[in-house]
């Protein structure tokens, strides 16, 4: 038998259990669904708390941003699991990772929707009072949709980090994709194929996303010269860098 | 006051200083590792056009959009090093990816006319570079670097996937000799409390700084 890490061999075994990795795989995307959906939710909160002036809601946003970004998520999942029975809470692991993913990445949110609406003018809330409108009721309407288009491309960062971040589930045993790749791998003895097949799984959700946002965001730094300069084209970025400028570096 | 000396005698918190000693250590040499190759892959990404440029856009995609726990394992097991330094490689070869493209962020924030304006003055495209280009791509990057310094440190956590004592190992042996949920729980307040007060502090450095870019910035007449 071939020795070698990644032999063929190893790759037909690996092909034969190809259910645990669709099932990890699948409780991964379920968790990540999931979580994003709480950060979202907790992100726009507290990024409206932040924004607000009232200092008791940029207080409450403050601690939990600081709180939350500044204590390593692994902690945090782990009080969640090993801190939290001994007061008689009892949650299970596809809780605590969606919990705990969520709370994690929703302070992340929270500042890239923060600044998403400070970088709209006063002028548009003043407006938007001046016309009547309450104060939730010009965030809902007026201020939010305006900031949608700015906080897309840092929010979808924050949606791969978040897919990456569900793999700290494996730490507490949590059924996910790395937790079922590597208890697979290491009964097996077969680390090689394993790695590399989740690799290519945690790849397939991330890559998508992380280009999307990338071209996005170029896309909107053109317009934006769009409105001021002369129209040029939008260029998609995939592989390369700034083609004006690497032209120059080769001459 | 029992309670308190139960968690930190004199041996526990050696324990627990020894942990934070592999953590301060795995995590400074992770930064300056992934600082110098990732400087290097970010310029190549975005200056060189051909295989280079390619290969290390493949590079910073790999990294950037799988996790750290992955690597972490993989390096481990596949790798055979003593698990600290299989520790500090895991680490760095993902904290370079990120890296990289923090200093593309510094690169692409430079004018054009910066190597226009070198190329005038007779500075071949490597002189222009180092004199002009990377001291100001540094200096812009400056809270994005402090950022990751962050990340960092609480990355180094991760290691106790495989049973690197850093300091949420440390913490975690620790906490398995402790049963009544007082002593967890002061455990774990003191543990995520010691974690804050690194990163709150880097953390205020950032917004120090990037308070500071923002009055240094003067209000630049928009271009028709």
């Amino acid at each position: 038998m071939n020795s070698s890490p990644f032999s063929l061999d190893k790759w037909e075994r690996l092909l034969v259990d190809w259910q645990i990795f669709a099932g990890g795989f699948l409780t991964t995307l379920v968790i990540a669904v999931l979580a994003l959906a709480l950060a979202l939710l907790l992100g726009i909160i507290f990024g409206m708390f932040s924004s607000s002036h009232l200092r008791g809601l940029k207080g409450v946003s403050r601690v939990y941003v600081e709180f939350i970004q500044n204590i390593p998520l692994v902690i945090q999942i782990f009080f969640l699991y090993n801190g939290l029975p001994l007061v008689g809470i009892m949650l299970d692991k596809f809780t605590i990772g969606v919990l705990g993913i969520g709370v994690y990445t929703g302070a992340y949110i929270s500042e890239v929707v923060r600044a998403g609406i400070q970088s709209i003018p006063v002028g548009q809330m003043e407006a938007a009072k001046s016309q009547g409108f309450t104060h939730v009721q010009a965030m809902r309407y007026i201020i939010l949709p305006q900031t949608v288009k700015i906080v897309l491309p840092p929010l979808t960062n924050q949606a791969v980090n978040l897919i990456k971040n569900t793999s700290v589930l494996a730490m507490i045993a949590g059924g996910d994709l790395m937790y079922r790749a590597d208890s697979w791998a290491s009964s097996q003895l077969l680390y090689g194929p394993a790695y590399v097949t989740t690799g290519l799984l945690y790849f397939v959700l991330c890559f998508p996303l992380a280009t999307w946002a990338r071209n996005y965001e170029q896309r909107l730094k053109s317009h934006d010269v769009q409105a001021t300069a002369l129209p040029q084209k939008s260029k998609k970025v995939f592989w390369g860098g700034l083609p004006e400028l690497s032209k120059k570096g080769a001459a | 006051m029992e309670l308190l000396s139960s968690i930190f005698s004199r041996d526990n918190v050696l324990f627990l200083l020894a942990g934070m000693r592999t953590t301060v250590v795995i995590a400074a040499s992770t930064i300056l590792i992934a600082l110098f190759f990732g400087t290097i892959l970010g310029l190549v990404r975005n200056y060189d056009r051909g295989i280079l440029g390619r290969l290390s856009a493949v590079y910073i995609e790999t990294f950037r959009n799988t996790p750290l726990i992955l690597w972490i394992l993989a390096i481990r097991f596949l790798v055979p090093i003593p698990a600290f330094y299989s520790g500090i490689l895991s680490m760095s070869v993902f904290t370079t990816a990120i890296m990289a493209e923090v200093v593309r962020g510094g690169l692409n924030s430079i004018n054009k006319g910066q190597f226009e304006a070198a190329y005038s003055q007779g500075f071949g495209f490597f002189q222009t570079l180092w004199f002009i280009i990377i001291p100001q791509c540094f200096k812009n990057i400056v809270p994005s670097l402090l950022s990751q310094m962050i990340t960092t440190v609480k990355d180094t956590s991760f290691l106790w996937a495989v049973a690197i004592e850093e300091f949420t190992g440390k913490g975690m042996i620790l906490m398995g000799r402790f049963a009544s949920s007082a002593q967890v729980f002061l455990l774990f307040a003191f543990m995520a409390g010691v974690y804050f007060i690194i990163n709150f502090t880097l953390s205020s450095i950032v917004r120090r700084q990037n308070a500071k870019g923002e009055s240094l910035k003067k209000p630049v007449p928009v271009k028709a």
